[in-house]
This record gives C-alpha cells, structure tokens and sequence, in this order.
C-alpha cells in the first residue's frame, strides 16, 4: 500500500508541475514573439471598433492584465495569482463576460461529448481488432483497410461528410448546434430529445475515426502476442484455447492503454477541431469564436483548460494503468 | 542499401501505398500544367458552379451553322418542365367535371395522354357554371402555355439594330448544337469553388503546397527529434535526464495547444506558408525524440559500438558510423509519420483560421476553411469540400500503408505470418 501512495504521489507530483510549465508556457510562448505581440493583439482586437470608450478599455484591460510596465518574471506571477483566484480576463467578444464564465457554460458540452465517445470509440475499436486478430482470413482482410482508411480520415473530414449525408441531404439530423435554438436548457422531455439528436452526429463521428485506430492498434498488438513463445507453450500445455486467449489480449491492452495516454492530446485536439463543423456549443467552437474575434483572453483561457482536460485523462489513465499492469503492481508490492 | 529498397518493394502494403501516394503525387505535379487555367484564377462568376461543362449562352444562340435537327422526347420535357404537379391535377380535375372524361382515367404521370385529351377537349370559350372568373382565368393561362410549349416556331431572337430590334433568326426545341462546335466552353471536372476557381486545377496545386508544408514540418521535427534523441541516448546522464523531462513534458501538452498559441501570437501579416510548416515542425519532434532515444539506448552498449570507444574514435564518429545506419531506417518511418501528420496539422489549424494567411496560395487546409466559412456543406456543394477531405484521407492513408509497409520488412518481429 505504502509503495502504491508513493507511485501515486510521484504520477501527480509530476503531472502537477507539467501544469505549471504549461501555464507558463501560455503565458510566455505569445511574448517570446518578435515585435511587441500585446500591441498587436490590442490592436487586432480594436481593428472595426469604432466605439472610442470601448477601445480604451480593451487598451486599459490589456495593459492591466499584462500589467506592461513591471518585469516579465512579476508580470507572470501577477498571472498565476490571477489563475488561483479563477480570474482568466474578461472575454472582448462577449464583453463584459468573463472569460471563465464563457467557459465553464461550454466545457461541460466538451465532456460530455468526447469522455463517451473515445470510450466507446476505444472499446469497440479493441474488440474489433481482437477478433479481427484471432479469426484473421476474411474478416480481417475485408474490414482492416476500411479500419486503416477511417483512422487516417481528419476527425474534421469525418464531420463533415456525416453532417452533409446525414443533416444535408437526408435531412435526418439537425444540422448544427448542441440543442435546438428556439429552446432553452431544461429538464422538458422536448429539450432532451433536441440535446440527444444534436449529440447523435457529433459522437458518431468521434467514434467512427476513434474505432479505426484502436483497431489497427488492438490487431497487430494481438498478433504479436499470439505468436508469442508463451502462447505455444501454453498450448503444449494443453491449456483451453479460451484461457489463452484471456491472457493474449489482457496483454496485448496494455500496450493500448499507453497508446491511448500518447495520442489523446492529438485525439482531443482534432475532436475540438471536428466541434466546429458541429457548430456543437464546446471549446472547440468558443476557440473558433475567440480566434475569429482576435479575442485574445479567450484563446489563451481555452488553450489553457484544453490543457488541462489532456493532463487529467493522462493522470486518469496513468492511474489505471497502475491498477491494471501485473508489473507495476509486482514492483509496488516489493518496495 | 540496394538490397533493401528490394526488400520493401517486396511488401504488398508499401507497394499498394506506394502507388496511391505516387498517383496523387504525379496528378498534383502534372495536372496544373495541362490544364488551361491558373489555380487561383477565378473563372466562374457564381460561387459553387456545379461540375459540368459550360457553354457560352451568346456563342449558343447566335452560332447557326452545324445545328442538328434532333427528334427526341423534348417534348414531354419541356411539358415537365413548364407545368407543376399542382397546374396537372387542375387540368385532370377540369377535364374529369367538364370534359366528360370518366374519373381515374388520366393521371398526371402519363403526360402524353394527358396532353392529347386536354388539346381536343378543352374549350376557353365554355363558361361553367359556378366557376370563379379567376379559376376560367387560370385555365385559360394553362392552356396558353400548353399550347406555347408545342409551338415548333420556338424563340424568336431580335438583334440591337439601327432602328431598334432586328429579326435575325428563330431557334425552335428541335435544334441543337453540337457542343465541340461552340468556341466558349469551359468543363469543370470537379465544379467551381466559392470564388469561382476550378477546384480540380486549385486541388492539384493545394495538394503540392501541403506536401510541401508536410515536408518541411516532417524535416525540421525529425531533424530536431533525431539529434536530441541520439544526445539523450547515447551521451545519457545529466543530458538525458534533461532532455527525458522535456520530451516528457511535450508529448502530455498537447502540440495542438502549442500551435494555436504559437500561430496565434504571430501577426497575419508574417504567417506564410513556409512559417507555418516550421511552427509545425517545432511543436512535432517529441515522440520522434523519445523513441530514437529508446532505440539509441539498445545500441548503447553494443560490441561494436563499445569496440569504437575502445578504439578512441570521437563521440560524433561513433553516433554518425555505428550508431545512425542501425537507426536510419526507423528515422525514414518517423520521418513519413510526421509528414503525413504535418498535413493534418497545417488542415486543422488552417480550419481554424490560424493557417497560412494568404490568398495567393492553396493549401488543403485552406481550401477547407474557404468552403466551411462559405458553407459549402449547407448549400450541399459537395465538390467543394469532398475532394479535399478524400485527398487528405488518401494521402495520409497511403504515407501509413508505406510506413506499415517499411516496418513489417525492418521488424521481422511484426510481420504477419
């Protein structure tokens, strides 16, 4: 138990400091920038304002918020004291909304799509490619290159086409958006009926490209594994070929589970792009709006809580792993 | 080195992918020669011309020679094309009550009987009794048209004379031209774009420009990944720590991140295509940098790279001579990974707006970000976004088959049998 508290303490120790890194990666990447980058952003933010007051104090926000006139190290601490108080600088599009009002409304929209549907994605995918893997022949042949083809598909394309097929041209699913726009969120059967036909496209397509790479993944960790020395002498042993099995795959996962933790930061990254062809209300399509609006607090909060989401299914994962690895398990109980 | 480029072509993936890439490659190169117009030269003056070919409608009215005289079922067409579905119920409606026709008999599918029975029995003359003078009216509008449908003295086309409007000439619904024979035609294979561009021609050209973006990424991110990944392994100690815990770092924050950040922070003005892909291939090296690492430390301590040290060669002898050629062959693969990766990446971001910010150029990107700002999906205009979103899954589909490919020949391991 002892050892699993010191693992577990070291996995967040360190996830804890990636995160400080990466605030002060959001905070100095945008000023390691040749030319004075505020001045730019101030005046890309003002660029069509006519309303004098109005430009004044986007000038005044800024140059508060950077707090211009002290050193960079100050300017940095003033930032992070601002992140403990949950102050992220008030959004210039939807002014005077904060920023971590705007948001906390869309990030839940995020979670609730993408934590099911890489789930789902990354189970049916796994099972594909086990039984894929173990029949081999037929199916195998018939399904792995249209598994191949779909995980190479841009999660964006992938929206595309099921919003063109699905919401264009049969006219089955709502074209865009999280719910209906002539309703507002409440618990009314009509409501909920709009959220799950709106969640319908969105989560599909999330699915169809997370099913396609898992697959592939599951199938040749599989074979792998199937061809493995302690598969022959099991079945020398004349152990059920269902036992085996178990033990295949429950290997040939773990290996799935780290590459899920790798290529969750580019799966999230590339669903977040997908959310705007949506139009779906997550941070996808808050980016897109700050980043069309030169809204600068914006950008910089969504970047920061996509962040943020990315460190914690990592830890989520490593933790996992933790549980679920014989080895790291072996080595816990050791110690 | 010969044996082995024999060694790949052997393997059925890396062939199949092979060929897919070098199709797309070849159209990409050529296509934009042969075809009569420049990518970004805006040709069509409606956004989202349909593919098809297109005549000059001037060059069709007045060109008189060669016209054919055709008997085809124009007729019916026209008729299809002239009345509604409502307009026929009326006319089988008036025909059924006062034309002594027995109910069900006509139907509005079978237009030819229809016709034949409304020209011998409809009377404008007759006034039915009960019946709203607007109704008779619009009756009498039917048959006009009707009977202007079958007309065969057609359009007549007048010409800005001295004296006004000059005669020149009918056109009737039997003639036609044929299409070789009018000078101004243009095809579209593929439609036109929001701008009015030829899509095939601005596709071909997008595909090399993110070919080339993917490329210069794929460079700079392998190169970067691979000459860290050879200091962390072989050097190891402080370096590696060092190097470990950035790499680490970077593959738990999202690239994504740093490039909506990076991109974001420089001015549109400066933001090519050439910088782009650099920013791309700064924020890509990571992975690359972990598993050469991994791979460096397995050849570590290797007899003949421990026979070198012995032998006094210098640090960068023994990385270039007895540790590179054992990891050359991953480095191409992770070097085809990235570029296709590249790709994608220049895609999403472009798809956000942080892309190249040019109008001079195409990229695959870029083309995307047009059709969705335009939305091309909403008017249904599939010839605007379909191939490009094909051209990026293909492309990356067939750089994985060849990197699939490549690793099933050099890890004999992986190979399925």
């Amino acid at each position: 138990m002892k050892g699993y508290v010191k693992y577990y303490g070291q996995k967040v120790a360190w996830y804890v400091l990636t995160l400080i890194i990466a605030v002060a990666l959001n905070f100095f990447l945008p000023r390691m920038m040749p030319g004075d980058p505020v001045r730019a952003i101030v005046n890309e933010a003002t660029t069509g304002m006519t309303n004098a007051s109005a430009i004044q104090q986007i000038e005044q926000q800024y140059y508060e918020r950077f707090g211009l006139d002290k050193s960079l190290p100050e300017q940095f601490l003033t930032y992070v004291g601002n992140l403990f108080k949950g102050d992220l600088g008030t959004s210039f599009t939807q002014y005077p909304r904060p920023v971590t009002d705007v948001i906390g409304e869309s990030v839940i929209w995020t979670l609730a799509l993408q934590i099911p549907a890489i789930l789902v994605g990354w189970f049916i995918g796994n099972i594909l490619g086990a039984v894929a893997a173990y029949l081999r022949k037929g199916f195998d042949k018939a399904v792995m290159p249209l598994f191949m083809f779909l995980s190479n598909m841009p999660a964006f394309g992938m929206a595309i086409i099921m919003v063109w097929v699905f919401a264009v041209t049969l006219k089955i699913a709502p074209l865009s958006g999280g719910y209906g726009y002539d309703l507002l969120p409440s618990f009314t059967p009509e409501f909920i009926v709009s959220l799950i036909s709106h969640y319908a496209l969105p989560f599909f397509s999330i699915i169809l490209i997370t099913i396609g790479g898992q697959a592939i993944g599951m199938r040749s960790m599989s074979i792998y594994e199937l061809n493995a020395d302690y598969v022959k002498y099991s079945r020398f042993l004349g152990i059920k070929d269902r036992k085996i099995i178990g033990y295949v795959f429950r290997n040939a996962m773990l290996p799935q589970v780290t590459g899920l933790a790798l290529s969750l930061g580019t799966m999230i990254g590339g669903n977040i792009v997908a959310e705007t062809i949506f139009s779906y209300p997550g941070i996808g399509t808050t980016l897109l709006a700050g980043i069309t609006g030169g809204d600068y607090p914006l950008i910089s909060g969504s970047t920061l809580i996509i962040t943020l989401m990315v460190l914690v299914a990592n830890l989520v994962i490593e933790i996992l792993y933790g549980v679920i690895d014989p080895r790291v398990k072996a080595a816990q109980q050791d110690s | 080195m010969l044996h082995q480029i024999k060694q790949v072509f052997r393997s059925p993936k890396f062939i199949v992918g092979f060929i897919i890439f070098m199709i797309i490659l070849l159209m990409a190169i050529f296509y934009p020669l042969i075809s009569s117009v420049g990518p970004m030269q805006s040709i069509s003056k409606a956004p989202f011309t349909a593919p098809g070919t297109y005549v000059n409608i001037e060059d069709a009215v007045r060109d008189t020679g060669g016209q054919l005289t055709l008997e085809l079922p124009i007729v019916e067409n026209r008729i299809e094309d002239a009345l509604t579905a409502d307009e026929k119920q009326k006319m089988i409606t008036w025909l059924e009550d006062n034309g002594g026709v027995a109910a069900g008999e006509l139907s509005a599918d079978d237009i030819e009987t229809l016709i034949n029975t409304w020209n011998s029995t409809y009377d404008p003359t007759l006034v039915v009794q009960g019946m709203l003078t607007s109704a008779r009216e619009e009756y009498k509008r039917i048959d006009i048209r009707v009977k202007s449908v079958l007309s065969v003295t057609g359009v007549t086309i007048a010409e800005q004379g001295e004296d006004g409007l000059e005669v020149t000439g009918t056109i009737d619904y039997k003639r036609f031209i044929n299409v070789n024979d009018v000078a101004n035609t243009f095809t579209f294979p593929l439609g036109a774009d929001n701008f009015g561009r030829d899509v095939l021609t601005e596709l071909t050209s997008a595909i090399l420009t993110s070919l080339r973006v993917g490329l210069i990424a794929g460079l700079i991110a392998t190169a970067i990944g691979l000459a860290l990944g050879l200091l962390a392994g072989y050097v190891g100690g402080l370096v590696d720590n060092l190097i470990t815990f950035i790499t680490n770092l970077f593959t738990v924050i999202p690239s994504f991140v740093l490039l909506i950040l990076i991109s974001n922070s420089i001015s549109s003005s400066a933001r090519g295509v050439e910088v782009v892909a650099m920013v791309i291939g700064f924020t890509a090296w990571p992975w690359t940098c972990r598993s050469v690492r991994s791979q460096v430390i397995s050849l570590r301590n290797r007899d003949h790279v421990n026979l070198s040290k012995l032998s006094g060669h210098s640090m960068p002898k023994i990385i270039l001579r007895d540790i590179l050629p054992y990891v050359a062959s991953y480095v191409v693969m992770a070097l085809i990974l990235q570029i296709s990766s590249g790709i994608l990446a220049e895609a999403q971001l472009s798809m956000l707006g942080l892309g190249p910010s040019t109008t001079e150029v195409a990229t695959l990107g870029l083309m995307m970000n047009w059709s969705q700002k335009f939305s091309a999906w909403q008017v249904g205009a599939w010839w605007a976004f379909l191939p490009v979103i094909l051209s990026i899954a293909f492309i990356s589909f067939s750089l994985n088959l060849m990197n699939t490919g490549l690793d099933q020949v050099f890890n004999p391991q992986l190979r399925d049998s």
